[in-house]
């Protein structure tokens, strides 16, 4: 996989995925921080997101590797209206590795075309993310030990969340069950619900939460965005209706455990942050060891 | 008035595109880079057809075109046949085929897609033939049949 760069999630296929996720786990008990010595990574953000962001530089760091790149974009040449490609040319000249985000969808893939450095996305407008799912993934194997047969809802705005999209198909080929639970202006586009349906994966749709959760090995909560509605009535009447309170996982699963890509508004109670099913912070962490595994696998460190 | 019709009608050697739909003749003309061409160029829009209402038709003369250098139309007009003419007989018939990737020649309608802000050159996987459905490389959006627009 080396020099390999990692645009969307379908880029890597199954056994290469789960290579990544064996990568990051032998990384989280393992730490190699000299691996990455002698090495530049640029994280160039078109567009501000703090989390990704230092996400991607502790990963670098922990490593070994050093950063350069910039986080706001009105202070480089950007500004000056110089192309993407000259800009990704002429980092491609100061490092080894190009960890980029922007608000164009596409641009990491032309990127990857232009540069002479491997390219991962870390956010492409809302097209794709995909080492977001590979630690989504990473956060499940660890909590249930397994990829296969996991019994998944996924609640929200199902219809613009790239996240779920991503995730749906990376887990595709380990047999789930998704349900999905979504007002019906935010449902799971028909789509991706062809794609299920050609993979041979069941999935049921729901428009509110139902006492079923409690077959639940996965809860992947996103957040509604208010914009999403035309109607503001609409979402004020709504957006209760997709809240997790911590009386709703009484009946769970003990292995149950919740997820959310981060940041939340208000669709997780705060109650629910002292239950052990909580995992959305872990998540988080999980993310700078699936990241170490991609950032180490394109570099052709690690095989 | 007919005789001078048919003067311009016939050619010698040359090319025929046929059944070309008549609100998309120039745009064909355009993908197929004629302006370009020192060729003799016989254009005609809004004859009748039985088939596409009103129609266009292109003769060129002395000008064979390479498969992946025809093929190209079929995004516009599906249904254009090509007649290859030698000493004033047809002497192959041809449909046009939609290859597989489409380069340069359609925009993405997605407005948020990098193509379009970026001088670059557009690239789809053509994921149905028909109605055609192209997919872009670089968003991953689908620009369906309504949305083609020339570049
Ligand atoms: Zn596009």
């Amino acid at each position: 996989m080396k020099n390999k760069s990692l645009i969307s999630i379908t880029d890597f296929s199954t056994d290469e995925i789960l290579r990544i996720l064996e990568i990051a786990e032998e990384f989280e008990n393992n730490p190699e921080p000299h691996l990455l010595d002698g090495k530049v990574v640029a994280t160039l953000f078109f567009e501000p997101s703090t989390r990704t962001r230092l996400s991607f530089e502790s990963a670098v760091n922990r490593l070994g590797g050093r950063v350069i790149g910039f986080s706001d974009p009105n202070v480089s040449s950007v500004s000056k209206g110089e192309t993407l490609k000259d800009t990704i040319k002429i980092v491609s000249n100061y490092c080894d590795l190009i960890v980029m985000r922007h608000p164009l969808e596409g641009s990491s893939r032309y990127a990857s075309e232009v540069a002479n450095v491997p390219v991962i996305n870390a956010g492409d407008g809302a097209n794709q993310h995909p080492t977001q799912t590979l630690l989504d993934m990473y956060s499940i194997k660890k909590t249930q030990g397994r990829l296969d047969n996991i019994n998944i809802f996924m609640v929200g705005d199902l219809k613009y969340g790239r996240t779920v999209h991503s995730l749906l198909q990376a887990m595709s080929p380990f047999n789930p069950t998704f349900h999905f639970i979504s007002h019906p202006k935010l449902k799971m586009p028909d789509e991706y619900k062809r794609y299920l349906d050609k993979k041979g994966v069941k999935y049921y749709e729901h428009e509110q939460f139902t006492n079923i959760i409690s077959e639940a090995d996965i809860i992947y909560m996103t957040r509604v965005q208010r914009e999403r509605f035309s109607d503001l009535m609409e979402y004020e009447k709504t957006k209760d209706m997709y809240v997790l309170h911590n009386y709703m996982l009484e009946n769970a699963k003990p292995t149950m455990k919740i997820l959310h890509p981060l940041p939340r508004v208000n669709e997780i109670s705060q109650d629910v942050d002292s239950n052990p099913k909580a995992y959305y912070f872990d998540q988080a962490r999980n993310g700078v060891f699936a990241r170490q595994a991609v950032i180490s696998t394109v570099l052709g460190l690690k095989k | 008035m007919d005789k001078s019709e048919l003067k311009v009608t016939a050619i010698k050697d040359g090319t025929v595109i046929d059944h070309i739909p008549a609100n998309d003749l120039f745009k064909v003309v355009r993908i197929l880079n004629l302006e370009n061409l020192d060729n003799q160029i016989t254009v005609g829009v809004n004859l009748d057809s039985k088939k596409l209402g009103k129609k266009g038709i292109i003769k060129i003369s002395d000008k064979f075109f390479e498969d992946n250098e025809i093929n190209k139309i079929a995004l516009l007009a599906p249904d254009a046949n090509l007649n290859i003419i030698k000493n004033y007989e047809v002497v192959e018939k041809r449909s046009v085929q939609l290859p597989d990737m489409i380069c340069g020649i359609s925009r993405c309608m997605n407005p948020k897609c990098i193509t379009n802000s970026e001088p670059m050159i557009t690239k789809f996987e053509v994921v149905s033939k028909r109605p055609v459905a192209l997919k872009c490389c670089y968003c991953e959006k689908i620009t369906d049949a309504q949305h083609i627009v020339i570049e």
